[in-house]
């Protein structure tokens, strides 16, 4: 893993509430009262990352991404 | 010299101190007045330094952005100047765009439609020097679409300046039509790109990438005419007014229970209490000012009547400069109904495009809405307080932030009020007509 990680980014326009990141990678994502995603804050633990890479592939909107650390400024 | 310039009283300042600044009192200026008033247009930045200079003059300034976020002007004209740098003269080789955003979608503003209605070439002043600063051929002056005549007026300001010889970056004047979030910078962007003006996901910011895919300014059109004065007079004049923390004049937008409700330009750091005296005083007794408008916060009085009006000082009391709008709240009256209304308001102006936005909005305009008419119910209060979270910094842009923010301080300062509706059931006053101006919106009122 790279030095400081990685973290998931939702774009929340392109979301349309299919759930199935919170499926494939509960740890780290839970379901608000709509059904949109609410993802833990902070980098995504290694042991995580593979799970989250399958979450990101299967987004049937492509609205999750999986970012290096969000660059400064 | 064309005989405009040759009537400047470039040696003849206003006075550092003396306010109004921006706005003249009397009739709007044409381009002879405006020249006569501040001076002739500096030859910024082809002069001496060049752009830097005039990026570096706003930077010792201290001027923050007047749209709301108060960002550091110069800060933000860096970044597209920059970003021309980067890219090579922007991406497709036609620099940077600005836009001057006068949009003011925020129903308890006034200022920008007053500045551009006033000194429309102050503005202009402001779009040529800022155009010069960052790199921008071409501009666009966004106003709002639904000011009858406005678009018409300015116009008539540009060809005049075309008449009298001025350069300056070619200006088109945009009228957008939308609603609260119409003016939000990616919003406008998306708008000038030929789409729907609601806000964009960012990254790219405009600064990155804006209209045309260029580098972008979205500047508000008060800021760009602080640039005209600072550009002419410099930094130690614009800070004679205003204070270190907060440095230099804002327009500000007063209204509620005040008897002179209007656009007024103050020095920075201005007590409410003395804000709400320039606007002729309480109309009746006030129990709190909003500041900061829909995006802002309750400032509970009389204590909150000492806050500095600034952004640093209205954020340490809880609320928000933002586009500069105080509105007195009667003591006869229900602060949680007033909030009430203005979340109904706000829920509707969702543009629609985030879950948390579309769904959590109105399901807090909601949960309010049973607190302020109904009460007697512990659980909608706890339902209210468990959205908050679950709706902050979740969309696109910043609007549910602001509406969430509002309703917390609201829960805060009005949090005895709360107590008597729960264990009570709602107080006369939650049925006076409403005292916050929040335009009709389909779907009426709770």
């Amino acid at each position: 893993m790279s030095p400081g990680g990685r973290v998931l980014r939702l774009n929340p326009i392109a979301c349309d509430a299919h759930g199935v990141c919170a499926d494939l990678l509960p740890e780290m994502v839970t379901l608000d009262p709509w059904g949109y995603p609410v993802i833990a804050p902070g980098p995504v633990p290694a042991e995580l990352e593979e799970h989250a890479r399958r979450a990101v592939a299967s987004c049937p909107t492509l609205a999750l991404r999986l970012e290096r650390q969000p660059r400064a400024g | 010299m064309t005989a405009v310039r040759s009537t400047g009283a470039a040696g003849h300042p206003l006075p550092p101190g003396q306010l109004p600044r921006l706005v003249a009192p009397g009739a709007p200026l044409g381009l002879q007045a405006h020249v006569g008033r501040y001076g002739p247009l500096p030859a910024w930045p082809g002069g001496p330094g060049g752009p830097a200079q005039l990026i570096a003059s706003v930077e010792r300034a201290g001027l923050t952005g007047r749209g709301g976020a108060a960002f550091p002007a110069a800060r933000k004209m860096r970044a597209v100047a920059g970003a021309v740098t980067r890219t090579g003269r922007g991406r497709r080789h036609g620099g940077a765009v600005l836009i001057a955003n006068g949009a003011e979608s925020e129903p308890a503003s006034g200022k920008d439609a007053v500045l551009l209605r006033q000194s429309p070439h102050l503005v202009l002043d402001g779009i040529t020097l800022a155009a010069g600063a960052v790199g921008a051929r071409g501009a666009y002056l966004c106003i709002d679409g639904a000011d009858p005549g406005l678009a018409g007026r300015l116009l008539v300001a540009v060809a005049e300046r075309q008449q009298a010889g001025l350069a300056g970056a070619a200006v088109r004047v945009a009228e957008v039509r939308g609603g609260y979030v119409a003016s939000e910078e990616s919003a406008l962007v998306n708008f000038l790109n030929g789409g729907p003006a609601v806000p964009l996901y960012v990254p790219p910011r405009p600064f990155e990438r804006g209209v045309g895919g260029q580098p972008t300014l979205v500047s508000n059109v008060e800021t760009l005419a602080h640039i005209a004065l600072i550009a002419r007079y410099g930094p130690d004049w614009f800070g004679a007014a205003g204070t270190p923390a907060a440095p230099g004049s804002a327009l500000v937008t007063v209204g509620g229970a005040v008897r002179r409700p209007g656009v007024y330009e103050i020095g920075l750091g201005l007590p409410a209490s003395e804000l709400l005296e320039l606007a002729g005083g309480p109309a009746e007794p006030l129990q709190a000012i909003l500041a900061g408008g829909y995006f802002g916060g309750w400032l509970p009085l009389p204590a909150g009547g000492e806050a500095a009006v600034s952004p640093p000082g209205l954020r340490s009391a809880g609320a928000s400069f933002g586009a500069g709008v105080l509105l007195g709240l009667p003591a006869a009256c229900c602060g949680l109904a007033e909030t009430a209304r203005v979340l109904r308001y706000l829920a509707g102006q969702s543009a629609g495009q985030c879950g948390p936005c579309t769904f959590g909005l109105p399901a807090i305009a909601d949960a309010l809405a049973h607190l302020a008419w109904r009460g007697r119910d512990e659980r909608a209060a706890e339902w209210l307080r468990s959205l908050l979270p679950l709706v902050d910094k979740r969309g696109a842009c910043h609007f549910p932030d602001g509406a969430v923010a509002l309703v917390a301080s609201a829960l805060r300062v009005f949090a005895d009020d709360l107590q008597r509706h729960l264990s009570q059931g709602p107080c006369p006053d939650a049925s006076r007509p409403p005292v916050l101006p929040v335009p009709r919106a389909p779907g009426g009122q709770p």
